[in-house]
């Protein structure tokens, strides 16, 4: 699907992309190598061949309980252009030990709270990001709660919660009911 | 060119003099104030730190996450079936479009396509809920505006369609609605033609929103020019939907990707140019409309037929089955207990739900439950870029940009 715009910007930046290939839904992907990440965004935003401006999505992936989780995690990047009428499916692999990437704020505004949001649930820190807060959850919570390792019921309140049984019941429990 | 001033004067200077020599001065400072968590014209629980000097606001900063609820880590922890429950609640004032959306990106992500009675269900299902979607938020606009009975006439609209949902799915407002590969029912007898009487009246309510709103002088003044955002801002924030539309960019998912069954209707995207409230506000009117016209000509067009797929990997078998034999029974376990078995892989698929642009980034370990569920909710990416459109605005400019942006907790705070 954006075999077109991969290709147009590997001629630009040869060493950019670690991995092209196709997911079964027909999408195209590319590996990105961190250091390249923001000449490639800056590239595919501003080529007057490509635009992509639309800054649709990002999260990341911990791919710790997959057969392949080295390196640990992956941060995923959606970008869509009316010129095209195309979305590109990107992402770059972060490893396990004090995860950082380059922040794409400079490019894009809108990656401003999703790097937030990614910060906040998987603990990878955006190097150049303005206001690297969390974003959901509150600042006296310990840990990320989206990585694998962290406990389903992991609960951390403020205020001590009062012991209702009805609620320790179904997945993460010791009863699946 | 006027004279410089000798220090004396410059001390003295008012950066704002008062229009008439008689008027008081009135010293002001910046301060804090805080909208919310619980404030009356706050959509949900969120709270917006504002920065004021005098009325003008300096800085706004949305403080989000009262209604998270743990949605990605929830779905990690279940079947992909059990998920559905969880995506009602994302945005709940329709839920159909955050059902169907995550069932299309599952089917999608498994490789199967369902039956076509079943898409045009979920076409009219979603237009359905797009309406009731657009008639809350206009209908809230007025109310917050100070103009209570187009709220009156937006809610008693959206009271009969929901009658409906609930008529076809059992539920007001968490539907729970569709299976992977289909629907798990028909439509209810009857039903078809009481949808049409209901387009009628809700159509004919519509339009008494329309009158009191639309060339209201009032409201026209409070809605033109204010929470103004470019076109090159809005896709710089991720801004998709009507807000994106209201900027002049032509950019409806349905159109531009076309799913299910819209490729075979005939409906018209509305565009903006000015990207400010009143557009927003245009929008969802006009939405409306195209929405009834898709929705007569989805239920003109429906075929007979199957809802769901007749495959026992997929889709529970049907009781009788279930019952009488023994490979029912043992789909029907296997299909509860282990959940679907989505083959390894991952996707990103996207619809177009009332607020923009509702995407799924799946991956899935080729287990019964999802190994990751990213959801791109349309209202996260336009709160991103409330502080844009507000800052440097007047603080009453707050409420009406606000409410067009239409933000839902249940979908921004996941």
């Amino acid at each position: 699907m954006s075999e077109f715009a991969f290709d147009h910007t590997a001629e630009r930046f040869p060493d950019a992309f670690v991995e092209r290939y196709r997911d079964r839904a027909g999408g195209d992907w590319a590996v990105v190598n961190p250091v390249a990440l923001l000449a490639v965004a800056s590239h595919l935003k501003n080529d007057p061949h490509l635009e992509f401006r639309l800054f649709l999505s990002m999260d990341a992936v911990d791919r710790l309980l997959l057969p392949d989780n080295n390196p640990r995690y992956e941060v995923v990047y959606f970008l869509h252009s009316f010129k095209l009428n195309e979305s590109v499916r990107m992402k770059c692999r972060v490893g396990e030990l004090d995860p950082q990437l380059p922040s794409l704020t400079p490019i894009f505004q809108g990656a401003n709270w999703f790097e937030r949001f990614v910060w906040d649930f998987y603990g990878i820190r955006f190097i150049g990001h303005p206001d690297l807060r969390r974003i959901l959850m509150y600042e006296e919570f310990q840990g990320h709660p989206l990585r694998k390792d962290y406990p389903l019921r992991g609960r951390q309140p403020l205020i001590p919660e009062r012991p209702i049984e009805d609620i320790f019941r179904g997945p993460g429990t010791n009863s699946m009911l | 060119m006027a004279e410089p001033l000798s220090p004396e004067a410059a001390d003295a200077y008012d950066p704002n003099p008062p229009e008439s020599e008689l008027e008081a001065h009135l010293p002001t400072k910046r301060m804090v104030v805080n909208l919310g968590p619980s404030h009356p014209a706050m959509h949900g629980t969120v709270r917006m730190k504002v920065e004021l000097e005098g009325e003008t606001i300096i800085r706004a900063d949305p403080e989000i996450g009262f209604l998270h609820r743990g949605f990605q880590k929830s779905c990690e922890n279940v079947t992909w079936t059990q998920c559905l429950p969880y995506t009602d609640r994302l945005n709940y004032v329709s839920a159909l479009m955050n059902n169907f959306g995550f069932l299309s990106a599952v089917e999608k992500l498994i490789g199967i396509d369902i039956p076509e009675r079943a898409k045009y269900i979920r076409v009219i299902g979603s237009e359905l809920h797009r309406i009731a979607d657009h008639l809350t938020c206009v209908g809230a606009i007025g109310l917050e505006l100070g103009g209570f009975s187009a709220f009156l006439y937006g809610i008693e609209a959206r009271e009969l369609i929901v009658d409906r949902i609930t008529e076809l799915t059992g539920a007001r407002l968490t539907t729970s609605f569709g299976r992977v590969g289909g629907l798990e029912r028909d439509l209810p007898e009857g039903w078809v033609a009481k949808v049409l009487k209901t387009l009628d009246k809700v159509e004919t309510l519509a339009s008494e929103v329309d009158a009191l709103l639309t060339r209201n002088r009032i409201f026209v003044d409070r809605m033109k020019g204010t929470g103004v955002i470019t076109a090159l801002d809005a896709m710089d924030f991720g801004f998709t939907g009507p807000c994106l539309r209201a900027c002049g960019i032509n950019y409806d998912v349905r159109k531009a990707h076309p799913y299910w069954v819209y490729d075979q209707l005939n409906f018209d995207v509305p565009i903006g140019e000015n990207g400010d409230n009143f557009d927003r506000y245009l929008m969802r009117i006009e939405e409306i409309k195209q929405s009834h016209r898709i929705v007569r000509q989805a239920l003109q067009q429906i075929p007979e037929g199957p809802v769901i797929l007749n495959d026992w990997r997929i889709a529970l078998p049907p009781k009788s089955e279930v019952y009488g034999t023994i490979e029912g029974v043992m789909a029907h376990f296997k299909l509860i207990m282990e959940g679907i078995h989505v083959p390894a892989g991952e996707l990103y698929h996207s619809t177009e739900a009332a607020n923009g642009e509702l995407g799924w980034y799946l991956v899935s370990d080729g287990g019964g439950r999802p190994y990751k569920v990213h959801v791109r909710p349309p209202g996260f990416a336009i709160l991103s870029g409330i502080a844009r459109m507000v800052e440097g605005r007047m603080l009453a400019d707050l409420i009406p940009t606000f409410d067009t942006i239409n933000m839902i907790g249940g979908e921004v705070e996941q």
